[in-house]
C-alpha cells in the first residue's frame, strides 16, 4: 500500500493505511454469489396486476363478484326450491315468513327451508328466482361481451393492419351498422325469430331461454361489435407505427403471426378494459328488454323480468322490486369499478 | 450465383402518394438513385433529415413497394420495373436484414429477449429442437456482447446500447450476407456509439458482411465506411471512396456538409471556413426544377434550373452530379 497517499479532507473514503494486507481474506465463491443480486424479471401483465391489487375499490369489486358467483353457482344446489316450483299455499309471503301449512310441518318437527326473500304471487321462492335471474343476466352479459370481443377483434385488427382501401371499405360498413337503431332491430328480430325459431329449438337448453334471448345475441353479434372494432382498429393503427412491426416484416413474419405476436399483445390492456366495461352494458340491455317483456321467456326469470313482474304489487310488496334492482346495481357497479381499476392498472398514465 | 457486387441498385424511384387537398400528388422520397455495394464492403449513406436515406434502406428490403427501378441482390434480380420482375422476398429475408434506428420502439415490449432473437429462427425454421433454438440464441447473445443470463428478460429492462445489441442479434440470427443499418447509433450516447460501431466492424470481419450504413454523423460514417454516398432531397449527389470524399469533396453540398463537421482542434477550427447554406430545404412536394440543390447553391446557373445534372464519374469511381464543379 502506498504510504504517501494522502486522504483528502472531508473525504468519506476509508483510510486504508490503517489496515494490514494480512487482515484481508479472499471472498469465497459462496460469498461472491451472494453479491449477484438480480431483480426478478417482471412482465407488463404482472406489473399491472400488482397495481390492481393496490386499488381497494377494484379489489372490493372482485370480492363482491366472487361472492356473487359463489351464490349463483351453489345456491341452487343448497336450496330445495326450483325457480319454477310452485309450493301450494305459500303465495305472497314476505321475507322469512312461513305459510300456515309450513308452520304445521315445523310444529311436527320437520325442517322447512326458510323463504329468504319471501315468495311471489304464484308461491315460488323469490330468493331462488333472483339467483336464477342473476345467473341469466350475468351469463348473457359475459357471453354477449365475448361475442362482441371476438367479432370486433377480428374485424378491427384486419381493418387496422391492412389499412388502405380495405380499411376504407370495412370502416364504411361499420359506419352503416353504427347508424342502425339497435333497440328497434332487437324488437323486430324478437318478433320474427319467435315464429321461425320456436320449433327449431324445441327441447334444447335454448328453449328455456327463449327466442328473445337468441334475438338479443344475434343483435349483439350484428351490431354491438362495431364499437369494439373501431377501438381495436385505432389501437392497431398506433401500434403499427412502431419499428418492431417493421422489424417483423423485415424478418419475413407472416401477417397473421405479426398480428398475433406483435400487435394484439400490445393492445391487450385496452381489450381487457373494454370487455370488462362491455359486460355491464350488455346486462343493462338484457334487463331493459326483459323489463319490456322482450327478454327471457317465462318461467325462466331474469333480473329485468322480475322487476317488471314486481311492478304490479309494488306498494304491498316493495321488496320484490328492491331485490332484483339491488342485484342489478351490485353487479353493474362492481363490474364498472373493476373495469376502472383495470384501466388504471394497465394504463397508469391515465389515472389522476 | 455470385457477381462482382452483392447489391446493385439502378434508377430506383420511390414515390409516396400524398393527399394535398383533393388531389393526390406524389412525394418523391427517392428519385432516380443508383449505387452498388461489393461483398464485404460498407457503403455509408449520409444526408440531412428527410432526404430519403431511411426510405432507400427500407425500399431495398422491400418494406415498401418501389415505384420503379431495378434491384439486383447477389446476382438475382429482385425487382425490375421494366421487365416486370417482382420476386417473392421470403427466401431473401434470410440474406438481407436490417438494424433499426430507435432501440426503444424496435423491440416488442411484450416479448423476452429470447423470443425477440428467436423469432427469425422460428419464422425460417432454422432449428430442429427446442434445445438447438436456445443454444443458437445464447450464441447470438454472446456474439453481440450480451449476458446470456438475460435471455428471459424484457426489452425495457435494458439500456439503449444493450437494446441496440439485441436488435443486431435479431438481424444476425438468420446469418445474412447484407445488413441495412438505419442510423443504428444516432440514438445512443457517444461512448456507446463507439462500442456499437466497433462491434459492427468486428462482425463484418468475422462474417464477411456487407453494410449499407445510414447515418447523419459524418465522422461515424467516415470511420466505418469504405465508400460514402451523399443524398439530398431524394437524389444522389456524390459517391466516392471514404478518404477521397473527405479530402476532396466535389459537390458544393458535400463541401458544405463537411465544413459543418466540428474540428476537435481550436487552432485548425479557427482557420477553417464554414460554408453556410442559405434558406431551407425545399419541400419534396415542390421540388425545384433541374438540380434539387440549386436553390441553395452558390454556383447555381441557368443550366442548373433547366436540367438535372448527370451522375458522372470524375475518375477512380468518384461520381458526382453537378454541372459546375
Amino acid at each position: 500500500m502506498n504510504e504517501n497517499l494522502k486522504k483528502a479532507p472531508f473525504s468519506a473514503q476509508i483510510n486504508l493505511s490503517k489496515f494490514n494486507m494480512q487482515d484481508f481474506e479472499k471472498a469465497t465463491d459462496e460469498e461472491k454469489r451472494q453479491q449477484e443480486v438480480m431483480g426478478e424479471s417482471t412482465t407488463f401483465f404482472k406489473d399491472s396486476m400488482r397495481r390492481l391489487r393496490k386499488n381497494p375499490l377494484a379489489m372490493l369489486s372482485i370480492v363482491i363478484l366472487a361472492l356473487l358467483l359463489l351464490v349463483i353457482i351453489f345456491a341452487p344446489l343448497v336450496i330445495p326450491y326450483g325457480y319454477a316450483d310452485i309450493v301450494k299455499g305459500t303465495a305472497n309471503l314476505h321475507p322469512m315468513e312461513y305459510s300456515t301449512s309450513e308452520l304445521k310441518q315445523i310444529a311436527n318437527g320437520e325442517s322447512v327451508f326458510p323463504h329468504l326473500f319471501g315468495t311471489d304471487s304464484l308461491g315460488r321462492d323469490y330468493f331462488i328466482r333472483v339467483v336464477y335471474g342473476a345467473r341469466v343476466s350475468l351469463g348473457v352479459g359475459i357471453f354477449a361481451s365475448i361475442l362482441v370481443l371476438a367479432i370486433g377483434m377480428l374485424y378491427g385488427s384486419i381493418s387496422g393492419y391492412l389499412g388502405g382501401k380495405v380499411d376504407l371499405v370495412m370502416m364504411r360498413i361499420v359506419d352503416i351498422i353504427y347508424s342502425l337503431p339497435d333497440m328497434l332491430l332487437i324488437i323486430l328480430l324478437a318478433v320474427v325469430l319467435n315464429e321461425t325459431l320456436t320449433p327449431l329449438i324445441e327441447g334444447t337448453i335454448l328453449a328455456k331461454l327463449g327466442t328473445n334471448m337468441i334475438a338479443l345475441f344475434i343483435v349483439f353479434g350484428l351490431l354491438y361489435w362495431v364499437g369494439m372494432a373501431r377501438l381495436i382498429r385505432g389501437q392497431i393503427l398506433t401500434i403499427k407505427q412502431n419499428e418492431y412491426v417493421l422489424a417483423a416484416q423485415c424478418i419475413g413474419t407472416s401477417t397473421a403471426r405479426t398480428i398475433r405476436r406483435h400487435i394484439l399483445p400490445n393492445c391487450l390492456s385496452v381489450i381487457i378494459i373494454t370487455t370488462a366495461l362491455q359486460i355491464p352494458s350488455a346486462i343493462f340491455t338484457e334487463s331493459y328488454l326483459s323489463f319490456l317483456g322482450l327478454g327471457v321467456s317465462a318461467p325462466m326469470p331474469s333480473l329485468g323480468s322480475l322487476a317488471n313482474d314486481a311492478r304490479a304489487g309494488m306498494m304491498t310488496y316493495p321488496e320484490r322490486l328492491l331485490f332484483p334492482a339491488f342485484a342489478i346495481c351490485l353487479i353493474v357497479l362492481a363490474l364498472n369499478l373493476l373495469g376502472d381499476g383495470l384501466r388504471d392498472a394497465f394504463d397508469p398514465k391515465l389515472s389522476k | 450465383m455470385s457477381s462482382e457486387y452483392i447489391l446493385e441498385v439502378e434508377h430506383l424511384k420511390q414515390y409516396f402518394p400524398v393527399k394535398n387537398g383533393f388531389r393526390t400528388v406524389p412525394l418523391k422520397a427517392v428519385d432516380d438513385i443508383s449505387f452498388s455495394i461489393k461483398p464485404g464492403e460498407t457503403l455509408g449513406l449520409v444526408g440531412e433529415s428527410g432526404c430519403g436515406k431511411t426510405t432507400v434502406g427500407r425500399t431495398l428490403l422491400r418494406l415498401y413497394q418501389p415505384t420503379s427501378g431495378r434491384i439486383v441482390f447477389d446476382g438475382d434480380v429482385l425487382f425490375d420495373s421494366e421487365n416486370k420482375i417482382d420476386v417473392k422476398m421470403q427466401p431473401y429475408r434470410k440474406q438481407m436484414q436490417m438494424v433499426f434506428q430507435d432501440p426503444y420502439s424496435s423491440l416488442n415490449p411484450r416479448m423476452t429477449v429470447e423470443d425477440i432473437i428467436g423469432e427469425p429462427l422460428d419464422v425460417h425454421k432454422l432449428y430442429s429442437s427446442k434445445g438447438e433454438r436456445h443454444d443458437k440464441i445464447i450464441e447470438l447473445m454472446e456474439t453481440v456482447g450480451l449476458n446470456a443470463e438475460h435471455a428471459t428478460r424484457y426489452a425495457h429492462e435494458f439500456s439503449g446500447g444493450q437494446r441496440q445489441r439485441i436488435g443486431i442479434a435479431r438481424a444476425l440470427a438468420v446469418d445474412p450476407k447484407f445488413i441495412v443499418c438505419d442510423e443504428p447509433v444516432s440514438a445512443l450516447d457517444v461512448s456507446i456509439q463507439a462500442q456499437v460501431v466497433n462491434m459492427f466492424e468486428d462482425l463484418q470481419k468475422q462474417r464477411g458482411l456487407s453494410y449499407l450504413f445510414i447515418a447523419h454523423d459524418l465522422l461515424v460514417v467516415q470511420h466505418i465506411s469504405d465508400r460514402i454516398a451523399v443524398m439530398y432531397l431524394g437524389h444522389m449527389m456524390e459517391i466516392a471512396e471514404s478518404d477521397e470524399l473527405m479530402d476532396n469533396p466535389i459537390h458544393p453540398y458535400t463541401q458544405s456538409l463537411l465544413s459543418a463537421v466540428p474540428i476537435p482542434d481550436p487552432e485548425t477550427a479557427r482557420k477553417s471556413q464554414r460554408i453556410i447554406l442559405e434558406g431551407d430545404v425545399p419541400s419534396p412536394l415542390k421540388m425545384p426544377s433541374g438540380c434539387p440543390f440549386r436553390t441553395r447553391c452558390r454556383y447555381a446557373t441557368e443550366q442548373c434550373a433547366r436540367e438535372m445534372p448527370p451522375f458522372t464519374d470524375r475518375g477512380n469511381g468518384h461520381m458526382v452530379a453537378c454541372w459546375n464543379k
